[in-house]
């Protein structure tokens, strides 16, 4: 079996250029690639383009790369929670494109799936429209999407092994296997890294085809945005 | 004049046995509250579960865990797992049955406008444009008027819009209305002790009055 193990996130992410254009999975800071994060910031590189649902909080996730600038654009779909992010957006220090949730999901997993473009009823009408070609099926409107493809995907997994099989948790998963299949370079992080064959091929979300790169990740975080309890 | 907790038990009666649901941020979350027990219904997160169940107590909190409001969450028995183009295929391929969500205006057409607000607030329409592009029953939940006074059920948006032609019912402080495919909210219910005169004057898109306009029961 193909070992595709690095030593590190440094390691993983060492050859990222100033101007790539990334993606990285996590839906608000859950399942987001916080060792690849850390690593990113040690490097003195910038004008990155970013695909990610969110964009962080000020100071976790995205924010802390958005702090230091080397953000040059975000595609996303809600950024709220930022105060950063909208400082920069408003100043224009940083380019924003703005995609509903589900479009930016079939994006990228039309990325990864070899389909350069599909119609989506989503945002008929409104000004996510603007500019793209609307075409009639069956009676109903819809526009049409490109794909999204990345030159490197940042994700987080659960499990993974050295062949790059993965496996997610909770509602962690979200956009991690799209982004994964999207990559050209797939970086995946991973609490538990075990040898090839360690895990049920049954059970893995993410076939290790996907993925470059794989590492153990360190002390993770896991922060979370909104702490609610039973009363 | 309904609280916010009125307008979510007044919505949970909507609620049909076996649904699939999607709920929103704000009124629409606490719906999940009111559903009465002998109902099956499954909620659905759209970052990637179908079975939301209560919030965690102190040591069932996994971070891992979250709704779409990025909140804590636990799962019911049953649950399913999937990632985001997944969920979105259940609600573009129209598998959701209902989704409830709060606006800032809708006009007398069914248009929803509920994600931007030029200049001022540009945090991302989320997975809205998704939803309302797709679900087969959508029902708005929120104020009838700004807080400024101004009415939220107009004659056309005047915000950005997020759909167009979808939303079917509106459960608001003051009345539950249904969008006319024609044009126009069909008064259905009275908040108890508001009037009809009232709720005239604070609907500014053509108001369709048939008859006898009940208050609302609980």
């Amino acid at each position: 079996m193909i070992n595709k193990t690095v030593k590190d996130a440094n390691e993983a992410v060492r050859d990222i250029p100033s101007g790539a254009f990334l993606m990285m999975g996590g839906f608000g800071l859950s399942g987001i690639p916080e060792n690849c994060i850390a690593a990113l910031l040690q490097r003195d590189i910038r004008d990155l383009t970013i695909v990610s649902n969110n964009a962080g909080v000020d100071d976790f996730g995205i924010g802390l790369l958005l702090q230091k600038r080397m953000v040059k654009k975000m595609i996303s779909s809600y950024v709220g929670e930022n105060a950063e992010f909208e400082r920069q957006l408003l100043s224009g220090e940083l380019e924003v494109d703005l995609i509903p949730q589900g479009t930016l999901a079939e994006r990228v997993r039309a990325g990864g799936a070899g389909i350069p473009a599909f119609f989506t009823p989503a945002g008929v009408g409104t000004e996510v429209a603007e500019g793209k070609e609307i075409r009639e099926f069956d009676g109903k409107l819809y526009l049409m999407e490109r794909w999204l493809r990345s030159e490197f995907s940042l994700i987080k997994a659960w499990k993974g092994d050295t062949a790059g099989n993965l496996i997610f948790k909770g509602t962690a998963r979200n956009f991690n296997p799209m982004m994964a299949a999207a990559g050209k370079i797939t970086i995946a992080e991973v609490e538990e890294l075990v040898p090839a064959g360690e895990l049920d091929p049954n059970q893995i979300h993410t076939p290790g085809i996907y993925v470059q790169r794989i590492f153990e990740g360190k002390n993770y975080e896991k922060r979370i945005e909104q702490r609610t309890v039973r009363s | 004049m309904l609280t916010k907790q009125q307008i979510a038990l007044r919505i949970a009666k909507e609620v049909k046995n076996g649904q699939y649901i999607n709920l929103g941020i704000g009124i629409p979350t606490l719906v999940a509250n009111y559903i009465p027990d002998d109902l099956e219904i499954v909620l659905q997160s759209e970052n990637g579960l179908l079975g939301i169940g209560p919030f965690p107590t102190e040591e069932q909190i996994d971070p891992d865990l979250i709704n779409a409001g990025k909140q804590t969450i636990t799962m019911v028995k049953g649950s399913v797992l999937f990632n985001s183009a997944e969920s979105f295929a259940m609600i573009r391929g129209g598998h959701v049955h209902l989704t409830i969500l709060g606006a800032m205006e809708v006009s007398e057409n069914g248009d929803i406008a509920n994600w931007k607000i030029p200049g001022k607030m540009v945090k991302g329409m989320g997975g809205a444009m998704d939803l309302v592009a797709s679900a087969e029953n959508i029902i708005v939940a929120m104020q009838h008027c700004s807080k400024s006074g101004e009415s939220k059920l107009l004659k056309s948006c005047s915000l950005p819009i997020t759909g167009i032609r979808c939303v079917k019912k509106i459960v608001t402080d003051l009345a539950v209305l249904e969008v006319d495919p024609e044009g126009g909210f069909i008064l259905k219910e009275r908040a108890p002790g508001v009037s009809v005169e009232e709720i005239k004057s604070k609907t500014e898109g053509k108001l369709i009055l048939n008859g006898e306009i009940p208050e609302m029961e609980f």
